[in-house]
């Protein structure tokens, strides 16, 4: 049985395994990158023709489909490098500052 | 009952890896370690040790070589010295943070330069903390037994973590002395087969290795230094077993006629036996000298070392490491802070002698003893900068 996951926050030294070893496969999944992020991608979906070249290039695998078609971003892990609006053979990514809310 | 046999001990040592039937082994040469790597690659090449013998290219290749086969599950040795352990710094943390219970014998040598391949203890401190258990074997027995509890220690469940002993280049490498070799009965009775904690195994994934965020970072160093300090009772429990098997004792701190002693030595290593030599003739002329040396170093052993010295007034310091431009000695810093918050305080004279091979004799020690007793006499406290280089020409 897997052990019930503990955030990063919440890990103490005695949850730590021996040699930093990690038993749980993937479990890098669990890490937000999200908030390393000072632009974030807007797509305009009346310039993009879904060809999914963002997906291909975007070195976080932070981009997915949804149900209609486009690609958006995942802002869990979105890093905000840009790449995707570099990549965009409409130019239909615009990379937007975030601001503190 | 064992024989005790005339032989190099080096040789001895390669013996004692080949008797903890070690699966790899892998290192390049380097002066004075030599020895024992050739003779390991011999027996494998001969075919009395059946174990993977990898000639590597570098000491960084070394230890990673070392890394990896450790993590797959396999009893693993390593040697080096000096500008090898320079080489393979990088890695030797890494194998301390992967808690990887791989053994070595770090035969002492001074670190350039100037080029040296002589002894002296300054390639050890440059890994004072690399989070390694860190011993010091005086003399060729002490290696053989050394080897062994070594293995035993690294590989315990609650340990698992690498072990480094230390032991004088040429000074005792090179010396052929009477040893008495373990029967493989004994060996058999002393050390389990080795059962990894974590071990590398397709059907089973697990990731070694990963980064450490900033967030997570200080947790796996506490638990890196807690499981340093929990290894001296597995430490002490693998000494006690020893004396069982082949009737030989170790102890963290060991002593020396300190019943009664006013001043004492105080040595980690080889120079611990010819300060025995000088104690000797100092306790003949009804000087009351005792003699204390250091074989844990890491984890320090700062309740024996305190018990030790209760009854001393007198501490005559010796190292054969500098720390440029701050405490001198790095045995005798660590020892004034270990004593700083006690009631009881020695005087502490530190000398810095046998670099680089410098022969250090029993009249040495009586000289630096002298010298110890004068400062004393002279009333003015002996300052932790107050080191000083024995023997040094003007």
């Amino acid at each position: 049985m897997k052990k019930p996951v503990k955030s990063e926050e919440e890990l103490g030294w005695k949850d730590i395994e021996v040699g930093c070893t990690v038993s749980d496969a993937g479990n890098a999944a669990q890490y937000r990158t999200g908030d390393w992020r000072s632009t974030r991608p807007v797509w305009d979906h009346t310039r993009c023709v879904k060809c999914g070249v963002c997906y291909i290039f975007c070195p976080d695998s932070a981009i997915r489909k949804n149900e209609e078609g486009y690609f958006e971003a995942d802002l869990f892990y979105c890093k905000g490098c840009g790449i995707c609006a570099q990549e965009c053979i409409t130019a239909c990514i615009k990379m937007v500052e975030e601001v503190e809310e | 009952m064992p024989k005790r046999i005339g032989i190099e001990n080096s040789i001895a040592a390669a013996d004692a890896v080949a008797m903890a039937n070690v699966d790899v082994v892998a290192a390049y040469p380097i002066t004075p370690q030599t020895h024992i790597v050739e003779h390991l690659a011999e027996l494998v090449a001969d075919g009395e040790l059946d174990a993977e013998f990898i000639p590597v290219e570098s000491e960084h290749s070394a230890m990673s070589v070392c890394c990896g086969s450790s993590a797959m599950g396999a009893r693993t040795f390593t040697c080096t010295s000096a500008q090898g352990l320079a080489l393979m710094n990088e890695i030797v943390f890494i194998a301390a943070s992967l808690r990887l219970p791989i053994v070595m014998i770090l035969a002492n040598r001074s670190l350039s330069g100037p080029l040296s391949i002589w002894n002296d203890h300054t390639d050890v401190m440059s890994v004072r903390d690399c989070g390694w258990i860190q011993v010091f074997a005086d003399n060729g027995q002490e290696l053989f037994d050394h080897v062994l509890y070594a293995f035993r220690v690294a590989e315990d469940p609650a340990v698992s973590m690498p072990v480094m002993i230390n032991i004088d280049g040429f000074i005792v490498t090179h010396v052929i002395e009477a040893i008495e070799y373990w029967e493989k009965e004994q060996v058999a009775r002393y050390l389990p087969a080795f059962k990894p904690v974590n071990a590398l195994n397709p059907d089973a994934p697990i990731t070694m290795g990963a980064f450490g965020i900033p967030n997570i970072f200080s947790e796996t160093k506490k638990a890196q230094d807690e499981a340093l300090l929990a290894s001296k009772p597995v430490i002490m429990k693998a000494w006690d077993e020893l004396a069982k098997v082949t009737g030989r004792s170790y102890k963290p701190v060991e002593t020396y006629k300190l019943e009664g002693a006013e001043t004492a030595f105080l040595t980690m290593g080889s120079f611990g036996e010819t300060a025995s030599i000088a104690v000797d003739r100092l306790r003949s002329q009804g000087k009351a000298v005792g003699q204390i040396r250091l074989r844990l170093w890491r984890p320090f052993p700062f309740d024996e070392l305190r018990e030790a010295v209760k009854g001393v007034k007198k501490l005559v310091v010796i190292d054969r490491a500098i720390s440029y431009g701050g405490p001198g000695g790095p045995v005798a810093s660590e020892i004034r802070a270990a004593l700083y918050q006690e009631t009881h305080q020695p005087a502490i004279a530190n000398f810095l002698a046998g670099f680089a091979g410098r022969d250090v004799t029993p009249e040495d020690f009586i000289t630096m003893y002298e010298k110890t007793e004068e400062l004393a006499a002279a009333g003015a406290p002996i300052r932790q900068e107050d080191y000083l280089f024995y023997g040094v020409r003007e």
